[in-house]
């Protein structure tokens, strides 16, 4: 069985290489093979999840160790693969959605004529995903991480001809790399702490280390999950990433890779418990985004914008769960399960709808589609039922958990404020969603034709398209409530990542229902200035906080003003310095030399008589000398 | 007679010679100036080597005869083509090599 | 006695070098393949020298010393350890795709030009170039190692100057002007350099009475040998400097950027992919093996000095605004982490460090040779000139990608293993030191994307609407260094494996350990 594990990583990466060098010749078959090869990673991952099943709970830990990567004195790093229940959730998620997602593209990206080398990046993304989470090491995860941000490099910036989407593919690079630099500190902090860096022995012997050194190794782990889970600071590519086709926003930019901070911090959860500094660190930032995210949700209108935005917020309660300890970690899985039906699923049918809009993404400009696409309204609205955690559906177990959770932190001001937080954020995930559900399918038609003049024909999408968003509904209506049903999930990753019972500072029903009714509430306003009323086409100037959150909270221009303003005038003052300081020290040298030759050669007049002159003065200076050496 | 005045003959001859390198412009004088000074230190070998009672110095003037010999040759075409190509002798004139 | 392998390693490419520069001057193709075979049979003769090497014998191997100025003590002593015999390596490795990738480069200029290009001199200098630097990897003997040392930056001075990058914004004067500033200013810059160093072989050599490395070293480790502080540090200083200017650390970097702007692309691989390695290689070899203490001595300054050149190299790469003098401050930033790994003193660093000489040689060699293709189609170097080349020519903005991204040290690709041992052993010992180096890796993105987004993305520019993607030469060149990233990225132990023993032979040198865990971690 452990040799299948490799298998798991391989399949996608075959695809990637035979697609990207297999040229024109496969530009026909190319999306075919990718999703088989994705289909084929699904498939071995069930089989070895049901293997797993027929195990003990504590025997299910496979490790398979392929070579050794880089073998230097006192540092060793292999090629190591472990597959436990938490991998194998994340496999499951990966591989599945993945698939998914593959097979939708093949409708989305029909008439696009680099469909090939579309589909060999979405498998070069599958493996390093793959790696990332079933690597034994740090070193090999800071390999698929890597590998992750290339792959969605790429895809952001697929329609390379657009400024705008090279400039965000740019910048999602960057700005990860800002995180990977604290996966790199990390890194080279546990080698000198603990002389490795592979899961086992460290997570083990955390004991040993000082609480200082944890923290250390913690905060720089946090600011690795900040830039791949886009995170308050790091927040700010994940918005412009959606200039990248839809199925790669719902699949990297929703579903899997933004989640791989949460996994780091999950993974790393022996560290964090034994730093608490740390761990309040994460719970800020957690709280911190999913208001960020969630406000400027409430007030973009380019759909998919607004759904990065509730993805930014989703994934900031996970980061809250994952901070709370081992009261949170299994709720922050489970609520990224969910989360990864449920928003995969609301992203493919924005694409449906923009498929079917001339690629418009103006929520503004929609209006009364439920009656011209009935399956992606019907799923469309399954998952935003669930993302606002209407009672029953996946949301509401999985993110009710976690507020809950918050709720019992530390037992007092901090279990309010954070609970408070976790509590205003569904009421305002609520807003949003909603107003995003009514100006896209209900309400007046506010058509515009596009830029070509051709007025829009909404029509419902081709079975490709609807099956996996049929599934990922299916997902979004019943995971939760399966997982949730007598803890299920949470004993099945108990094994690995600790458990504890959460005890709220004020009751559970007390919670539920307050949770309930802040949902119900933001539903209403949204209802209110949305529903009633009809959506001007062109947006209103708003309240200050409404412009302040179309521009991200300022965020960007902060950005654009302190780093590339500012990173712009020092490369210029010093490419000046080096020309003419460092630069002027050579030339100058080289000029002082020149001028005291030109002095120099003054003497050279050419007359014969002068140099006889010169020769007699100096063979009278010699004979002068001479003598008084001898007289001394 | 005292060798020594044989020293002074030589020096008075020598600067002479000297001078007259320094201050005529005139290649062929220069050159003749310049046979004055080798034929001064001629004769204050010579001299040194009466005043020694040894052969060494008598030697070394024939060396400084013969190498005047040779100088008189190569010196004496150079002044010659030198003046067939611009019709002067004067040493001023042929002040080309300088930078 | 047995065959002499490693003057054969040397003198195969001299031979070519004669040969070619032998073929009449109309038969230009067949100069051309005669400099091609000549160094594929040196590629060949190093893998035999590879192959023979055996990574845990002696620590110098393959030895061969005859007399040759024995009044001096001068001798002809030649071996390779781990790291001298992975650099003889690289270097026949890298000069057949030089040759192919500059195949058409010493043309002549188009019909009535006055320009003359002697292509059968261009293919042989650069033969000459690695028979110098392939014998100077393999030198033992001081002295022998100065002149190979000195001796290579005449043909160097040759390529700069006489075989120009065509692409030039100015008139064909003022390129010409710029071209024998950027000759002069390599060579008296490391004519300098050079010079300091013959002082202090000469020192070497009154204080030591001989110039044999390895009897020096053996004489120093038993203790026969003193050397006051003050004469070693000052020896120490004056080797030092040479390596610094040829390797070239910050603030001695300024001739690089001219050099490699000046000259076309296979001839700026050549100087900072084969040529300045001399540099680093020989901080190894000589600054650590023969004055141990004064290298731990100066070793903090010289950590700053690595740092500021890799975020300086970083920033003014950011700042540029033409493709190969952006390459070429990449290059002094890279050179910042060889020489960190180098003076750290771990194992990490060290293995590191001479990882990161192969790797970089072959990630600029991509780079640069693919930007070089670039530039001949479109006959300009300026950044701005380009845009939307993807759209035209998927295959080359492809490996251009790729170059970039070994030059930003993506994992996967062989320049991380190499930058990350160097970060680690930095970060052991010097965790501040380990920081600064690691913002390194942001500017490196930044530089290399800017680069990539400007040229490759965007809309098409008219001037390159018909530009044609890379023709099957120019793949040629470029798919096996691109294979050999991606393999020495997954799978570095070929090389790690021969590294590995010399590096432990430099840190009994220099009587360093590496530092011990803190905490022992359960196995």
């Amino acid at each position: 069985m452990e040799n299948l594990i490799a298998l798991l990583v391989a399949a996608p990466l075959l695809g990637a290489v035979v697609l990207l060098l297999g040229g024109r010749r496969l530009d026909g078959t190319g999306h075919l093979l990718g999703t088989v090869l994705a289909a084929a990673s699904f498939v071995v991952g069930a089989v070895l999840f049901a293997d797993m099943l027929g195990k003990g709970a504590e025997e299910r830990t496979l490790t398979s160790t392929l070579y050794s990567w880089i073998p230097v004195e006192g540092f060793q790093a292999d090629v190591a693969f472990r597959l436990d229940q938490l991998s194998m959730t994340f496999v499951l998620l990966i591989t599945g959605v993945g698939t998914l997602i593959h097979l939708y593209s093949i409708g989305y990206m029909e008439h696009d004529e680099r469909r090939r080398r579309f589909f060999g990046y979405l498998n070069l993304f599958l493996a390093a995903m793959l790696l990332l989470v079933l690597a034994d090491n740090y070193l090999l995860l800071y390999v698929g991480w890597e590998g992750v941000g290339l792959a969605s490099y790429l895809l952001i910036g697929f329609w390379q001809h657009k400024p705008s989407a090279a400039t965000a593919a740019k910048k999602a690079f960057l700005v990860n790399r800002v995180g990977d630099v604290g996966l790199s500190i990390a890194i080279m902090l546990m080698f000198t702490t603990f002389g490795t860096f592979a899961f086992g022995p460290v997570l083990s012997s955390v004991d040993g280390a000082s609480e200082g050194t944890l923290t250390a190794i913690g905060l720089m782990l946090l600011l690795a999950a900040c830039g791949k889970s886009a995170q308050v600071p790091l927040q700010s590519w994940l918005g412009d990433a959606m200039e990248g086709p839809t199925p790669v926003s719902a699949l990297i930019h929703a579903a899997t890779m933004v989640t791989a901070g949460v996994y780091l911090i999950v993974r790393s959860g022996a560290i964090f418990n034994a730093a608490p500094d740390a761990q309040l660190a994460v719970v800020i930032v957690g709280a911190v985004t999913l208001l960020f995210g969630a406000i400027v949700g409430c007030a973009k209108d380019d759909i998919k914008k607004a759904l990065a935005g509730s993805t930014m917020s989703q994934i900031g309660y996970m980061v809250l769960a994952a901070g709370l300890g081992p009261i949170g970690y299994a709720f922050a899985i489970m609520h990224l399960v969910t989360h990864g039906f449920f928003k995969a699923g609301l992203f493919l049918g924005a694409g449906s709808v923009m498929h079917g809009m001339n690629d418009e993404v103006d929520m503004r400009r929609y209006g009364g589609l439920r009656r011209y696409m009935p399956v992606t309204f019907v799923t469309f609205g399954l998952g935003y039922l669930a993302i606002i955690g209407f009672p029953g559906l996946s949301g509401f177990w999985s993110k009710d958990k976690i507020i809950e959770a918050a709720f019992a932190y530390d037992d007092g001001v901090r279990g309010w404020i954070f609970g408070g937080v976790a509590l205003l954020g569904a009421g305002i995930t609520a807003f949003y969603m909603t107003r995003v559900m009514i100006m896209t399918f209900f309400g007046e038609k506010r058509w515009q034709p596009d830029a070509e003049g051709n007025p829009p024909h909404p029509h419902e999408s081709p079975k490709s398209m609807t099956i996996p968003m049929i599934v990922l509904a299916f997902g979004s209506v019943f995971a939760g409530g399966f997982f949730a049903v007598g803890d299920r999930f949470v004993n099945w990753l108990a094994p690995v990542t600790e458990f504890e019972h959460p005890h709220p500072v004020i009751s559970v029903p007390a919670i539920t229902t307050a949770t309930v009714v802040v949902l119900l509430a933001g539903a209403a306003v949204a209802w209110a200035m949305y529903g009633r009323r009809p959506v001007p086409v062109e947006a209103p100037r708003g309240s200050l906080l409404t412009r302040a959150a179309r521009r991200d909270l300022y965020q960007d221009d902060v950005n654009h003003v302190v780093l590339v303003r500012g990173g712009e005038h020092l490369t210029r003052s010093l490419v000046y310095v080096d020309h003419t300081l460092v630069d002027g020290v050579v030339n100058g040298t080289a000029a002082g030399f020149g001028g005291l030759s030109g002095r120099l050669r003054r003497l050279q007049n050419g007359y014969a008589r002068s140099y006889a002159v010169s020769m007699f003065g100096g063979a009278a200076i010699l004979v002068a000398a001479t003598l008084l050496m001898r007289a001394v | 007679m005292n060798p020594v005045n044989y020293l002074y003959l030589a020096a008075l001859l020598f600067t002479i010679g000297a001078t007259g390198v320094l201050i005529r412009r005139n290649a062929i004088v220069v050159f003749m100036c310049i046979e004055l000074m080798l034929n001064a230190c001629n004769l204050a070998l010579v001299a040194f080597s009466r005043m020694h009672g040894n052969l060494d110095g008598q030697i070394i003037a024939f060396f400084t005869m013969v190498v005047a010999a040779a100088e008189v040759v190569v010196g004496l075409a150079i002044i010659v083509s030198l003046f067939r190509s611009r019709h002067s002798a004067s040493v001023d004139d042929a002040s080309l090599m300088k930078l | 006695m047995s065959f002499p392998i490693l003057t054969a390693t040397a003198v195969l490419p001299a031979v070519g070098a004669i040969a070619t520069a032998a073929v009449p001057a109309a038969r230009r193709t067949a100069a051309k393949w005669t400099a091609l075979l000549f160094s594929l049979g040196t590629l060949v003769l190093a893998g035999v020298v590879l192959a023979r090497f055996e990574p845990g014998g002696d620590r110098y191997q393959l030895t061969e010393s005859h007399a040759w100025i024995a009044d001096f003590g001068v001798r002809y002593e030649l071996g390779v350890d781990g790291i001298g015999v992975v650099m003889v390596a690289l270097t026949a490795l890298l000069i057949p795709f030089v040759i192919a990738a500059g195949w058409n480069d010493a043309d002549p200029l188009e019909a009535g030009s006055r320009r003359w290009r002697p292509t059968q001199g261009f293919f042989a200098l650069i033969l000459m170039v690695e028979a110098m630097v392939i014998l100077s990897f393999e030198a033992t003997d001081v002295f022998l190692f100065y002149i190979l040392f000195e001796a290579m930056l005449i043909p160097m001075y040759f390529l700069i100057g006489g075989f120009g990058d065509r692409a030039h914004a100015g008139t064909e004067e003022h390129a010409a002007a710029q071209r024998s500033y950027a000759a002069v200013k390599f060579l008296l810059y490391n004519l300098v350099g050079g010079l300091i160093m013959l002082a202090a072989v000469i020192g070497l050599y009154v204080v030591a009475g001989s110039f044999s490395l390895s009897e020096i070293a053996a004489a120093r480790a038993s203790g026969e040998l003193e050397m006051a502080t003050t004469t070693e540090r000052l020896l120490f200083l004056g080797f030092f400097f040479a390596f610094a200017v040829k390797a070239p650390l910050w603030p001695l970097h300024t001739w690089l950027p001219n050099a490699m702007g000046e000259a076309t692309a296979p001839v700026a691989v050549l100087i900072t992919a084969v040529v300045d390695k001399v540099g680093t290689f020989a901080m190894l070899r000589f600054c650590l093996q023969l004055f141990p203490e004064a290298s731990q001595w100066a070793t903090p300054v010289i950590v700053v000095l690595a740092l500021v050149s890799i975020v300086y190299g970083a920033l003014l790469a950011v700042g540029q605004r033409d493709i190969k003098r952006l390459v070429a401050y990449a290059s002094v930033s890279h050179f910042g982490f060889i020489v960190l790994g180098i003076f750290v003193m771990t194992s990490q660093g060290q293995s590191g460090a001479t990882l990161y000489m192969v790797n970089h040689g072959l990630s600029t060699a991509a780079l640069m040779l693919v930007a070089g293709f670039l530039i001949s189609r479109r006959g300009s170097r300026l950044i701005a000139d380009y845009g939307g080349v993807q759209k035209v020519a998927p295959v080359l903005a492809g490996t251009f990608l790729i170059g970039g991204l070994a030059t930003l040290s993506l994992p996967g690709l062989a320049p991380f293993v190499s930058e990350f041992l160097v970060l680690v052993g930095t970060f052991s010992v010097y965790p501040v030191a380990g920081i600064v180096a690691t913002t390194g890796i942001v500017l490196a993105a930044l530089y290399t994307l800017v680069l990539y987004q400007r040229t490759m993305t965007g809309p098409v520019k008219e001037e390159l609407r018909a530009m044609p993607d890379l023709k099957a030469r120019e793949l040629a060149v470029v798919a096996p260094l691109i294979a050999l990233l991606l393999f020495l990225g997954v799978f570095p132990k070929p090389v790690t494996e021969i590294v590995n023993p010399a590096v432990e032979h430099t840190m009994s040198d220099v009587q360093k350990q590496d530092p011990r865990p803190e905490v022992e971690a359960a196995k």
